[in-house]
């Protein structure tokens, strides 16, 4: 996987949080070339960068309802392979399998945690921002739960619509 | 605003919490948080609700579920209290044969050290005792020392113990 351009300057934006609708509409497909989308990628490796943690961000989460988002995993503890910074445009499921059940926090939805099963052995189907390539990803553990997230964002998914049982919604702690 | 605890407790039937969040809702209050189970087939729920309604009102007006005797209902009024820990969360999980003092034993443990619990759940299946805690410990514990006594009153009750970390990842 390349690296986002570095042509592109990208903006933080503000993260937006649930209620927030455009967390819960399906984003729409894109055109990966277009200038918009390739600024768009900017922006979200940008935004990402700059949020302690942060290890993905999808388009929505900054208020554009589109499938567009970014990964980074590669300075987690969790992770075992990754695939560096990508940003994925159209991310669809190719394959899953083998669930794994972890606990999930977002930045859209900061004061919860969810329980939640996801695949952690994943094949995704994508578009690179800029050349339009089609890019085919196979991920694992902690990178594979990731993307799922992310893809999910870009669904007008959130974890809350996938936590595992009535008693496996928790509320985030303050740590002092 | 006025905070309310509201406990109800009881036997179980379809449409106890349709009825009483019903009135809840007529009488303009918010459910803040809230939880339900069944414990041993009773229904058990508690929640926290935040409006002007005080709580004489509110066990009043909830008086049509009591009416047979079947449930009881209390309501307090409660301080706003903030959720704010401090350390780090671990999940206990201790399972064995039933005995009495399984829980008071475990825990005392955990008290020892200044863990508070958070989240609580013991199930008994037949035979088998099931408890899972989440607890968080002070900075100052010992989390091996603890997993290390723990382990030793385990022993003495026969039951095995676990005690790991909870984490959660930020995607």
């Amino acid at each position: 996987m390349s690296e986002p351009s570095s042509e592109v300057v990208g903006r933080i934006l503000p993260v937006v949080r649930a209620p927030d609708p455009v967390l819960s509409r399906p984003g729409a497909t894109v055109d990966p070339t277009a200038p918009e989308i390739v600024q768009l990628a900017a922006d979200l490796v940008a935004t990402m960068r700059v949020s302690p943690g942060c290890v993905g961000l999808a388009a929505p989460q900054v208020g554009v309802s589109a499938k567009v988002f970014c990964v980074d995993v590669s300075e987690h503890p969790k992770t075992r392979g990754h695939h560096g910074t990508f940003v994925l445009c159209n991310a669809e499921v190719v394959s899953a399998s083998r669930n794994e059940k972890a606990r999930e926090g977002c930045m859209s939805v900061p004061d919860l945690t969810g329980d939640v099963k996801r695949a952690s052995r994943l094949v995704v189907r994508g578009q690179e921002p800029g050349t339009g390539a089609e890019v085919v990803i196979e991920a694992e553990a902690f990178e594979a739960r990731a993307l799922q997230h992310e893809i999910d964002h870009c669904d007008g998914l959130l974890f809350l619509d996938r936590v595992v049982g009535a008693h496996a919604l928790h509320a985030r702690k303050t740590y002092l | 605003m006025t905070f309310l605890a509201i406990t109800v407790l009881g036997h179980d039937r379809p449409g106890i919490i349709a009825e009483t969040t019903g009135v809840l809702a007529q009488l303009g209050l918010n459910i803040e948080d809230s939880t339900m189970t069944l414990l041993r087939g009773h229904f058990a729920m508690m929640l926290i609700t935040g409006g002007s309604a005080d709580a004489t009102t509110v066990e009043e007006s909830l008086g049509a579920l009591t009416a047979d005797g079947s449930l009881s209902v209390s309501v307090r009024e409660v301080p706003a209290e903030q959720v704010v820990a401090r350390g780090t969360a671990y999940l206990l999980s201790v399972h064995g044969g039933d005995r009495p003092g399984i829980v008071s034993t475990v825990i005392a443990e955990v008290a020892k050290v200044g863990g508070n619990i958070t989240d609580l759940t013991t199930r008994l299946a037949g035979e088998l005792y099931v408890l899972l805690a989440e607890v968080d410990l002070p900075p100052a514990a010992d989390p091996a020392a603890l997993e290390s006594a723990l382990g030793e009153v385990a022993g003495g009750l026969g039951v095995e113990v676990s005690l790991r970390a909870l984490e959660s990842d930020d995607l």
